[in-house]
């Protein structure tokens, strides 16, 4: 903690090499509190008006003499929208136009651009209050400079398109020009921040600043990255994932020509090394012959080489574990009625469409990381302890991600490319093909839940009980569990709606983590993805075991007025009161991240007998907002991306190895597979929620209650051939 | 190791390959566009597309042996100013979320355009489910292809 004056410049320094700045600059940083700084609050750190010694900075914007404004993404953006949320908060409160500001991705500093992602679906939730604020302590600095320059009062001046103007003159003046003057005066201790319904930025479907660049092919993501005197490396790693080397036969693969070296080098998943032999050779296509060239052998002794058939089946027991929930017995024997139910949810992998690589420059003091990355701070902490280097020395740099997912959060990547950056004292990309990426996890978890539920004479939830067996994230263990009672009236289940948990007298959860070599980890929407099918398929099985209309029974479960509002809105716009005999309707609502989201589903009968998904209506209420659009993209992504997963793949394991190991095998939905999806957003000035994720946790049991409305079949296990329903 | 003359985006390139080396990786890391994406190596997910005789192919599974002497285009050569109405269409109705597979899906679609200049759902079905978009963008990618072709019906 603490720091020296010196840092301090040294952050400035980098901040404007990161920029491209040159000359004259206002800029304006963020001084968090917790990170040893005399104050927290907005703070200026222009070239000759230094920050006092002691401050440490997130950095965020600068304003330049020609009037560009830069501003510092710290987050990572991988599809996401971060790129365009960040710039749109700044723009408003700092009243420039979206073509006058740039945007730089920002190498990992977590004391500079503050830590990239405590939590998920965060980079507006997280940071909304600050960047508004930097954004309107510039604008009124340079309205002070103006006011000056002028001898007018400060109130007869406005901003407005990266102007200043004097309004009884009507004389303006660009930032630029005010530039040098703003950046000697210190940050305003009062600003005001703009009323909502003056907003012309925020709260607007501003079209992406990153759209251009994805349409013509100049968007540079991780495998597009090219570095002078690069190596390229492909690893072959143990299939089974705790294998280890016992020896290789690289005599093949050294007679290609430009094949390097080929050794031995491993990566950590979690707490576990993983093993793999890297072949390095000048070109990637030197590199990818090299290694099937190549000949390992594997010491997979001691460990199990589990199948999904045996690991299902342990699930199964597994819910039967935890100990008794007193409380939770008494109300549920007192039912009026009792349902019971098991669900089950697959091990998926993330697949995204660019697979995994990373470029490390390993010098003998300094390394430099190229890719796509979600977590550059972590990645960048995980080095320096790893490398024994002061994570100063360590550059993250972030290109666009061709997804992420979850996946591109952990450094068992960048790690495993330093080291072979390291031994070849050169630049290395490593390069994972769609077969590695898909193969190797770690994967989203696959789950069994045991739900109970009691309805009393009302029909009302009296007792709620749901069980999980499912793997924690980590590299699998050889452990047997030995899990404690269930809970009585606490805890959560991911997705459940808050609101249930005041409204059901006795509730319960408990888990059991289950024995398995398979290496897991967070996937978009974390546990929510699968916990959710459980509790709103369950939900459902309640409504209609006390013969009440679905949506009205989860209504009378929530008596708080923002369920209320997003259930009222669900009705109105899906029509649900005249929904038509002939059709199946489904809803489901869940919550996570900040925001809740509900579906309703309408699957129809095709004259061939077979179930059609004709449409999906989402609202979500994400509380306050920036751009309605990648709302509603990220909500009709996620509710494909859910599609997906309830119908469409599944990663089976056979002999301790991945089945499916590319996308011939692992299905993904496609655009004739894809429903019309309609969007709605909830309108009200609540604590901004998350977007990217909770729009996909509502999907399935969305769909597999509408298929029970149509049908009277039950699905309670995920994937399901929708053709064979 | 062979040469070859290839003719991509209307500029003629000499490049020395492996008879087997797949037109996307020399496009890649020889001739050094990297708009055109690897996605899976085996013609299932469609980002390596590019127009071979103005026909959406599989760069990954095409060996350069097989493609000198026709006309390659890549997203590079669509245009470089987004001025192709398929691209004003995906910037128009913001399709891209993470980008990687939309230059194949954008090399396709202004293939079918071409051949079909007011495509019908089922068309745009046909022409379009070799892609893949895991970050799910296919209701805005069916909207942008008609935007498209009243773009270029103007």
């Amino acid at each position: 903690m603490g720091s020296t004056g010196s840092n301090t410049n040294m952050s400035r320094r980098n901040f404007i090499r990161q920029t491209g700045l040159t000359g004259m600059a206002l800029t304006l940083g963020i001084a968090l509190p917790g990170c040893g700084n005399n104050k927290e609050g907005i703070v200026n750190v222009s070239q000759g008006n230094g920050a006092g010694a002691g401050t440490e900075l997130m950095s965020w914007i600068s304003v330049d003499q020609s009037g560009k404004v830069y501003i510092m993404n710290h987050r990572s953006e991988m599809g996401q929208g971060t790129s365009q949320a960040i710039p749109q908060m700044i723009a408003e409160e700092l009243e420039v136009t979206l073509d006058q500001v740039s945007v730089r991705s920002a190498a990992a500093n977590s004391k500079k651009f503050g830590p990239h992602a405590p939590d998920g679906s965060y980079s507006v939730r997280g940071w909304y209050k600050q960047l508004l604020l930097v954004g309107a302590s510039a604008r009124q600095m340079l309205i002070t400079a103006a006011a000056a320059r002028w001898k007018v009062p400060v109130t007869e001046c406005y901003a407005k398109a990266g102007e200043v103007i004097h309004r009884p003159s009507g004389k303006k003046l660009g930032y630029g020009a005010l530039v040098e003057e703003a950046a000697k005066l210190q940050p305003p201790q009062n600003v005001v921040l703009k009323d909502r319904k003056d907003y012309t930025v925020i709260g607007k479907p501003m079209p992406r600043l990153d759209a251009p660049l994805k349409s013509n092919g100049t968007a540079i993501f991780g495998l597009d990255k090219k570095l002078p005197g690069m190596l390229y490396a492909l690893v072959e790693r143990s299939p089974r994932f705790w294998g280890k080397v016992r020896s290789f036969d690289d005599s093949a693969s050294m007679a290609i020509a430009g094949v390097k070296r080929v050794f031995k080098v491993r990566r950590p998943v979690f707490g576990a090394w993983y093993e793999g032999v890297a072949v390095v050779a000048d070109t990637l296509w030197g590199a990818m012959q090299a290694r099937k060239a190549l000949k390992v052998v594997w010491d997979d002794d001691g460990f199990e080489h589990l199948d999904s058939d045996k690991l299902r089946a342990r699930m199964l027991e597994d819910i039967k574990r935890p100990g008794v929930a007193k409380k939770f017995e008494a109300a549920f024997a007192k039912a009026v009625k009792k349902l019971e139910a098991v669900y089950e949810t697959p091990y998926q992998s993330h697949s995204c469409m660019e697979p995994l690589n990373c470029i490390a420059d390993v010098r003998d003091e300094s390394i430099e990381i190229w890719g796509p990355i979600q977590e550059a701070v972590s990645i960048q902490e995980d080095l320096s302890e790893r490398m024994k280097m002061p994570a100063a020395n360590i550059s993250v740099n972030m290109t666009f991600l061709g997804g992420g997912f979850g996946r591109k959060t952990i450094p068992d990547y960048p790690y495993e490319a330093v080291m072979i950056s390291k031994e070849m004292k050169a630049p290395v990309q490593v390069v994972w093909t769609r077969e590695d990426d898909m193969t190797l996890g770690p994967f989203r978890t696959g789950s069994a839940f045991a739900c109970r539920g009691g309805l009393d004479a009302h029909g009302n939830i009296s007792a709620f009980q749901a069980i999980t067996a499912s793997q924690p994230f980590g590299e699998g263990t050889d452990k047997d569990n030995n899990p404690g009672p269930a809970s009585d009236n606490n805890g959560n289940f991911g997705g459940l709606l808050h609101g249930y948990l005041q409204s059901i007298p006795h509730y319960s959860f408990g888990w059991c983590t289950v024995k398995s070599p398979i290496p897991t980890i967070w996937w978009r929407a974390p546990n929510a993805h699968s916990e959710s099918f459980a509790g709103e398929s369950f939900i459902d099985e309640l409504a209609y075991a006390a013969g009440k209309d679905p949506l009205e029974f989860r209504k009378a479960h929530l008596p708080d007025t923002r369920y209320q509002a997003l259930i009222d809105r669900l009705e109105t716009v899906s029509g649900w009161k005249e929904r038509g005999r002939n059709q199946g309707w489904g809803v489901a609502i869940t919550q996570c991240f900040g925001s809740t989201v509900g579906h309703i589903v309408k699957v129809s009968k095709r004259p061939d007998g077979k179930i059609k998904i004709e449409k999906v209506i989402a609202v979500i209420d994400c509380g306050w907002y920036v751009n309605p659009d990648i709302i509603r993209a990220q909500v009709e992504g996620a509710i494909v991306m859910g599609l997906g997963a309830a119908i469409k793949h599944e990663t089976h394991f056979k002999d301790g190895m991945a089945v499916e190991k590319n996308f011939d095998t692992y299905q993904m939905p496609r655009i004739h597979e894809t429903p019309d999806i309609e969007v709605y957003i909830m309108d009200n000035d609540e604590a901004a929620g998350g977007v990217g994720e909770p729009g996909l946790p509502p999907f399935a049991p969305a769909l597999c209650n509408a298929i029970f409305d149509l049908t009277g079949k039950r699905i309670r296990r995920l994937p399901f051939n929708l053709e064979e329903v | 190791m062979a040469a070859y003359k290839l003719s991509i985006n209307s500029k003629d390139y000499n490049i020395e390959a492996d008879p087997q080396m797949p037109l996307l990786w020399v496009i890649r890391e020889l001739v050094g566009l990297t708009g055109t994406k690897y996605g899976c190596g085996i013609a299932q997910c469609g980002a390596c597309t590019v127009q071979l005789n103005g026909n959406p192919v599989r760069s990954c599974s095409l060996p350069v042996s097989m493609v000198t002497n026709q006309p390659i285009t890549t997203i590079e050569g669509l245009s470089s100013d987004n001025s192709h109405p398929i691209q004003k269409a995906w910037i128009a109705e913001q399709v891209s979320q993470c980008g990687y597979c939309q230059s194949g899906q954008i090399m396709t679609a202004a293939a079918l355009l071409k051949r079909t200049p007011n495509p019908t759902d089922a068309d745009i079905n046909n022409a379009m489910q070799g892609h893949i978009c895991r970050c799910g963008t296919y209701p805005r990618i069916r909207k942008a292809i008609k935007t498209a072709a009243r773009l270029a019906n103007q």
